[in-house]
Order: structure tokens, then sequence, then C-alpha cells
């Protein structure tokens, strides 16, 4: 089934926002299901509720009765309450796991049209708004379907990591009383204080995308170290198979020449029991990490544009950027 | 460009739950002139935007909605950083609010957000009518001073008037006694993240079929530069007309001026040109690298599938 876009409303994007500036400081994600409809070939997301955190001193708590109970009281004020989804933010960009993947192959076998919803706020914090929509391509839910995770299995589907997930087009609808809200807003509010867009120092998140990089690439490595040795292990295992039947032939011939019966023929798969394939699916969700994160970050246009200037005028009025706000708020209250 | 001041002018609303005698009318022009007092309002947008859609989703025949608001309070303000909306039927002479869902709604989400507290309800609408004060006195029971919040979704005055209130006792005491809601500051205040939500969905205002992409990272570079230019432009022009004596000099801006022009860091140009090139080779690297490990990874992806 092809979903042309998802519609998110104000509401839903302020919620997730909220919830992870209140609940979810540190690098621990936070988490929350979406509700809407599906128009068409368009989703469309109209509210969302968050779930609270794990805690180790709440072990009777229950996932599925509050989820049960928020559904039925929102279904009371007429909100939506078809579940389509779920969000969740994400830390530097690194975001595929394998938790991720089984909770979104549930929901997607589920409902047909059900995406993740992934938020940046490290990304939004530096200037704009950072929130994409993935879903699981078909191919790969097939897989899933069969849990067959072996090389051979994948190497049929011939799934690569740029086939694992598909990212779909976020578009943000309002209704004409929403629009009046942000007018009022507009009006009301003071100018913005900080903008993180033109910050020249970027060094600080560049060293951490790095620093997360080469970890994934560490366990890159150590998973092709375990294929590799699976691999030589199982040439061995045809050698030694190869030998043994030789030395079984000749014995055999020997045998016939002194008249005595051959031996039999033992089970050979039986003695040599082929090595464990490694599960593939680690490396793939690796590489898929590596895949969705290549877009590098803004950081190099926004040194390219004080490059290009003349002379070192418009890097002075990028470090001011603090004091003109500072100024401009005064005049204005001034001269009221 | 010009911004309001944050604060907004709210007219004094009286609402008496007795019909007036000429005694307590005497009392309604005596308060007339009434100072602000009590606490200061922080609202953050996802509370407006979830009560204008409490609104638009509202049952046949309903015309108005109310809900409970959280949030957290101390001396001087009250921050409503949730709420949720609550079922009520109203008519002419009675109103019934659904208290179990209230409060069990109130129970789930303290399970998320155990720092909230019910600090109050809203309603949307333009007045303050008899079984207002009757919910608010509900409200009571649950907060300690609870704040009472309109949103003004019938756009009577062609704007959302958004206008928050607190009650207080009024009148003689011991004879006829009222309930009198005192209007209070409102100031809208966001996280940062949520200024950047709120300023990239501003652009839908624009748009004919009130839609939006998200747009790329260099039209938002492109943006802010723009807006930077545009602030730095309305000062220049003020600073003309001070010098050419059209405006009265104030000395407070011209202090801040003066600030603005010492923060520049005294680097040479070969400074700073160095500077420059360094943290663009640095990033020149990294993009090097990161297509390596790309290429490296396809390439990996081949060898095993073969």
């Amino acid at each position: 089934d092809h979903l042309l876009c998802v519609c998110v409303r104000l509401q839903v994007v302020l919620k997730i926002i909220k919830h992870y500036q209140e609940e979810g400081q540190g690098s621990e994600v936070v988490q929350g299901v979406l509700l809407g409809l599906v128009v068409e070939d368009r989703l469309e997301i109209t509210n969302c509720f968050p779930f609270p955190q794990h805690t180790e001193d709440d072990v009777d708590f229950d996932e599925v009765q509050y989820q049960m109970e928020m559904m039925r009281s929102l279904r009371h004020v007429n909100i939506d309450h078809l579940h389509v989804g779920w969000y969740q933010s994400t830390y530097y960009g690194s975001f595929v796991s394998r938790a991720l993947l089984d909770s979104q192959f549930s929901y997607q076998h589920a409902i047909e049209e059900s995406v993740v919803l992934i938020y940046d706020p490290i990304k939004t914090a530096q200037g704009s708004l950072c929130l994409k929509a993935y879903r699981l391509t078909p191919k790969l839910m097939e897989i899933c379907k069969e849990k067959d995770f072996s090389p051979e299995g994948l190497k049929k589907a011939c799934i690569g990591y740029e086939h694992m997930f598909e990212e779909v087009p976020i578009v943000i609808k309002n209704s004409h009383l929403i629009n009046v809200l942000l007018l009022d807003l507009q009006e009301k509010s003071t100018v913005a204080d900080k903008h993180e867009l033109l910050n020249l120092s970027s060094s600080n998140h560049l060293e951490k995308s790095l620093q997360l990089l080469m970890d994934r690439m560490d366990d890159m490595s150590q998973d092709i170290g375990k294929y590799n040795t699976y691999c030589r292990n199982l040439s061995k295992q045809q050698q030694q198979k190869q030998q043994y039947l030789q030395r079984r032939q000749q014995e055999n011939a020997q045998r016939q020449s002194r008249g005595e019966p051959p031996l039999p023929e033992e089970d050979i798969s039986k003695m040599f029991k082929p090595p464990q394939a490694p599960a593939r699916m680690d490396t793939l969700l690796i590489a898929g990490t590596r895949g969705v994160n290549g877009r590098r970050s803004p950081s190099i246009k926004r040194l390219f544009l004080p490059a290009y200037s003349t002379g070192h005028w418009k890097f002075i009025v990028l470090c001011l950027k603090e004091s003109i706000h500072e100024l401009i708020n005064s005049a204005m209250n001034g001269s009221v | 460009m010009c911004c309001c001041p944050a604060t907004a002018r709210i007219p004094w609303r009286p609402a008496l739950s007795f019909s007036s005698s000429p005694f307590v009318i005497f009392l309604h022009f005596l308060y007339k002139i009434m100072a602000v007092h009590g606490p200061l309002v922080k609202i953050h947008p996802v509370v407006l935007a979830s009560i204008v859609d409490s609104y638009e989703r509202r049952n046949e025949g309903a015309s108005r909605v109310i809900g409970t608001l959280l949030g957290t309070a101390d001396k001087h303000s009250v921050e409503v950083t949730n709420c949720f909306s609550v079922p009520h039927n109203e008519s002419e002479d009675e109103v019934a609010v659904d208290m179990e869902f209230a409060k069990n709604m109130y129970e789930l989400h303290k399970k998320v957000s155990p720092s909230e507290v019910i600090i109050g309800w809203y309603a949307t609408g333009y007045d303050i009518t008899e079984h207002s004060v009757l919910i608010h006195e509900y409200y009571s029971r649950e907060a300690p001073n609870p704040i009472h919040m309109t949103v003004d979704t019938a756009l009577q005055s062609n704007k959302m008037n958004i206008r928050a209130y607190v009650s207080s006792q009024m009148g003689v005491p011991g004879k006829t006694v009222g309930v009198m809601f005192t209007p209070l500051t409102i100031k809208y205040i966001y996280y940062d993240t949520e200024r950047i939500g709120v300023d990239l969905l501003q652009r839908t205002r624009a748009s004919p079929s009130r839609t939006n992409g998200l747009t790329t990272d260099l039209a938002q570079v492109a943006s802010a530069a723009g807006r930077v230019q545009e602030m730095l432009s309305t000062m220049l022009s003020y600073i003309e007309d001070v010098l050419s004596g059209k405006v009265m000099a104030d000395n407070s801006v011209g202090r801040y001026l003066m600030d603005l022009v010492n923060k520049v860091p005294k680097i040479t140009a070969e400074d700073f040109e160095s500077m420059l090139n360094s943290n663009i080779n640095d990033l020149l690297m990294v993009t090097y690298l990161a297509n390596l490990t790309q290429a490296q990874i396809a390439l990996n992806e081949k060898l095993v599938v073969l």
C-alpha cells in the first residue's frame, strides 16, 4: 500500500516537543502513540499521547491498560481514537535498533499504513524542526514475517541497507482557527531570543556525531569479523568432509581387495555439523544507521556564508545577534 | 517589523452569582478601577492548540467546551503546560460536568509527568456565565486558588482573545456575598525548540492550502540570515533618524548600541580567515570520511550478497 504523505497537525508537533523537553533530558528516548485517520492515500495524524518512562519501582504498571484507558477517555471527547503509529525521540540520529524494528513491524502488521515519527531534538535546537516519518519497506516486512535472518534468506530477498526504511514526506496542515491563533501568538510574543541556526561553532555536535559514528563502525567491524570466521570455518569443514570421504573410499577399496565387507556409509552430515550462520539482521541495522545518517549537518553551508562575503563584516553581524534582539526589544518597548 | 508588548491589557469583567441588588451595583462601580494583582500566567502554545482542537471537535449543540489546565505554580506565577478537555452538558438552568472523567484523565496524565498539578480550568467563549461560577467552585476544591482561562473561539472582536482570571470574594461579609473574577496578565512562554516549531508553522498562514512542508536546511539558514539583516536595517534607520534630529535620542538605547559595538571581538582579518578555513577543512574532512564509510558499506553489501 503506497502512502503519499503524512499530514500532521500543529498540536501533535508541539506535544512531541513538549514531551521530550519535560521528560526526556539526557540521552533517554521518549515514546508515545499517534492517533489519527487514513484518508485516501494520506495519513492524517490529529493527536498523540505520551508513554510514561519505564521505572524500576513501577513493576506492576500495565502499559496496555494505560493505553486502553487513554483511548477510551479520548473517545468521549470526540478525539480520533484510531491507532496509526508511534513516535520516538532520537539521540543524534542513532534510532535504528532491533527494538525499533520489532515495534514497527508489529504496528505495520496490524495496521497497514502506520508510521514511526522520529523527532530529533538536538537538530531542532540547532534551528530547524527535524521530524521524519519512516515505514518498513514491503521486502523487509516479508523477511520479518518469516523471521529468516540468515544470509541465505537475506540474499534471496536482495535487501541492502538502503531498502530497509522508506521515508514518507511530512506536511503540516492547520485549520483556519489555528491560523488565527498563530497570528495572535505572533503579535503578542517577543522576538525570538536565539538564532541558533546562524551559530558558527558547531564543533560540539560534530564531535558527538563522529563519536557515535565510530562506535557504529566498531560494531560493524566486529560483526564482519564474525562473518569472516564463519566463512573460514565453513570452508575448513568442507575440506575435512572431502578428506573423510576420500579416506573412506580408500579403506573400502582395500577391504574389497581383502574380501571383507565394506564399512557402511555413515551419515556424514551428522558428524560435521555446519557452524551457525550469524544473524545478518544486526549488520543490516548498523548499516542502516549509517545510511539514514548520511546527510551531513548544515554546518558547512553556514560556514560558506561568511566565507563568500567580503571581509568579516557578516561575521561581526553574526556575533552580535543577541545584542540586536535586546536592542530591538527595548527600542520597541521604549517607543510605545 | 513591529512587536506589541508582551502584556495584554485586559478589561475588568465581574460575574455575580446573585441577581444584582442596588447595593451590589454600587460596589460594582466602586471596584471599577482595579489594580491587576495576582499571579502572572505563563502559557505554552501547546495548551492553546489543544483548546482550539477540542473546540473544533465539540459535540453537536454544544456552544462551548471546558477542560482542565495542568501545570506548575509558584509564588508569583503560574505556568500552564498541559490541558485536557472534559465532557459537559450545559443548558439554561443547569450544568453537568463529568467529574469522574476529569479525575481519571488527571491520574493518567500524572503517570507521564508527575510534576504537573491541576491549576485551573478553561472555557471557550467570550463571557463568564453563571455556570462558570459553579464550575469554578468545583475546581477550587481540587486546587488552591484555581485560575480560569477563556479563549474566544467565536472571534467576537475579530481576534482570539485569551484571558485569565482568578476569583475572589466580594461584597459585605455577612450579607450578600458575591464572587468576582479579577483579570491576570498573560505571557506566552516557549521552550527553545517550541519556539522553532511555532516559527516554522507561522508559514502555514501564508500558503493558500494551509499546508507546509518541512523546508531544507539551506532555505532555513537563508531565512535566518535575512531576519538578522532586517533587524540591522531597522536599527540603522533609527540611528539615522536620531542623527538627523528627527527622533529624540534615548540614552538607554544609546548604551545598548555601545554594548553592541564593543561586543565585536578584536580579531584581525588574517586571523579570522585562518580560523574559518581550518573550520571548513575539518568539516570537509568529516564529509570525506562519511562518504568513505558509505562506499565501504556498499562494497561490503555487494561482497556478502555474492
